[in-house]
């Protein structure tokens, strides 16, 4: 029995990892779990690539810098995206490997995707919860208790099941373009990579100068470490 | 409150936005009300509480311990309403600044440059949560005591310090963070290698270029998207020629 096989091996934690990361966007703890740099990781890490999924994770967090979670504007949902890409960059590598070049590429597009996805997702339930508040209204302007309780408890909960199913709906088509790409793949291994951190870093620097440019000094600051920066690299330091 | 604290955004909404939230974390103290859960004034109380707010999800302690305060002390309802109005805005404002536009992202450099000197998986992810949860759970808690000990008076707990000049140190260290962490993270993510050899020079050549198209076409596109249409037509060039 290979399908229940498969399901229960990766299925099962997908569910689960982006469940708690996509909960942990918004509606709980909010300790961060849902960085990209965490989840991208953690999620590697449990298809035993740390590694990989690290890689993977610091590419996609180097995006999320650009879109703040500034008060209630629609923005990409990184966490259960990042578990999502963390898995398909851990397929084929080993536990102390990169990510292979296809499975690269392919899970930040999917992270991109997913992440965009998952902020549509959270307007959605956004209003799926103010729907389900709408008939309590008169309740909660009674103030029952229950009911400030129960409409807590039914957001949080609305909240894991989509990130769940936004985690699954994601990784079972990217799972199987992932092997489909790995077949046909055909630049090398330096290209590949060349051309996912040229553009990750840029978005990054970008985000760096753009988010800071109010206070004073912070840009003579940022190109002045970048040339440090650079020249340790240079020394091989 | 302080753990009732971490669900207040559980229910949030385009109706109430936060407000469900505050009356989840204030109605422990609401229990100490004449009559207890059953009485008049806790109802009374916690309906005023679950109606619309919104506020930074760490700062809205400050008015969990100002309001909750408030309604032990059975200050008269108008005036609990009038200034629980009133702090909305300013919460927000002074909690965006510092958390979402500096320490989150602070932290975030921070990990990169651990990546790129080549900190271990479970190292970057550990430094990460601690580095930043001392800060988030520090900013939590001292937002509630500060609310519960000043009551209606907490404005002028909003003049502290931290909340004032924090956003300004803060940008800077991460500002220089980030010029160091770029180098060293994307050196090791493309295998390290001599920085005069073709792959690392091409991505010290490309690199700028790009970020500095994106600065010049700051708000028209976003970064996430370029990348995205950019790689997809890598992979598809890769793929079928």
């Amino acid at each position: 029995m290979i399908v229940p096989s498969v399901i229960t091996m990766e299925l099962v934690p997908i569910a689960l990892l982006a469940g708690v990361m996509g909960l942990d966007v918004v509606s709980f703890p909010q300790v961060m779990i849902s960085r990209p740099v965490v989840s991208a990781t953690i999620a590697g890490a449990f298809f035993g690539a740390p590694v990989a999924g690290l890689a993977c994770g610091a590419a996609l967090e180097c995006l999320a810098l650009e879109s703040l979670p500034v008060g209630a504007s629609r923005y990409s949902e990184w966490g259960s995206a990042s578990v999502v890409a963390g898995a398909i960059a851990a397929q084929g590598a080993s536990a102390t490997s990169m990510p292979r070049p296809s499975q690269y590429v392919l899970a930040i597009v999917v992270g991109i995707g997913t992440a965009w996805v998952g902020g549509w997702t959270m307007v959605w339930l956004r209003r799926l919860i103010a729907s389900f508040a709408h008939p309590r209204l008169e309740q909660l302007a009674a103030g029952h208790r229950r009911t400030v309780v129960g409409l807590q408890v039914f957001g949080m909960t609305a909240d894991l099941a989509r990130a769940s199913l936004l985690g699954i709906a994601a990784y079972i088509p990217a799972s199987a373009l992932s092997a489909w790409s790995e077949m046909h793949w055909t630049i090398a291994d330096g290209p590949t990579r060349a051309a996912v951190i040229a553009g990750v870093a840029a978005v990054a620097a970008a985000a760096v100068w753009n988010d800071f440019h109010a206070i004073s000094g912070t840009r003579r600051l940022f190109l002045a470490s970048l040339a440090v920066g650079t020249t340790l690299v240079a020394l091989g330091v | 409150m302080l753990v009732r604290c971490l669900a207040i955004q559980g229910s949030w909404n385009y109706e109430l936005m936060m407000g469900n939230g505050i009356g989840f974390c204030v109605e422990p103290a609401l229990r100490r009300l004449p009559g207890g859960v059953d009485g008049t004034p806790y109802r009374e109380a916690l309906a005023r509480q679950s109606a619309y707010f919104n506020a930074h999800p760490y700062l809205a302690g400050l008015a969990i311990g100002a309001l909750a305060r408030a309604e032990v002390d059975q200050v008269p309802p108008s005036r609990i309403v009038r200034f629980r109005t009133a702090l909305c805005g300013p919460l927000g404002a002074v909690g965006d600044r510092l958390v979402w536009a500096a320490w989150l992202p602070a932290c975030s450099l921070l990990a990169l440059l651990l990546f790129g000197l080549g900190v271990s998986p479970y190292g970057v992810v550990a430094s990460f949560l601690v580095v930043y949860n001392v800060g988030h759970f520090l900013l939590r808690d001292w937002a509630l005591r500060a609310g519960w000990q000043h009551g209606l008076r907490v404005a002028s707990a909003l003049g502290h310090p931290v909340l004032q000049h924090g956003p300004r140190y803060i940008g800077r260290v991460a500002a220089v963070t980030g010029g160091l962490a770029l180098p060293f993270a994307a050196h090791r993510a493309i295998g390290g290698g001599q920085l005069l050899s073709p792959i690392p020079l091409a991505v010290s050549v490309i690199t700028p270029l790009l970020a500095l198209l994106l600065v010049r076409a700051h708000g028209r596109i976003e970064g996430w998207r370029a990348v995205l249409y950019l790689l997809v037509a890598f992979a598809l060039y890769s793929v079928v020629r």
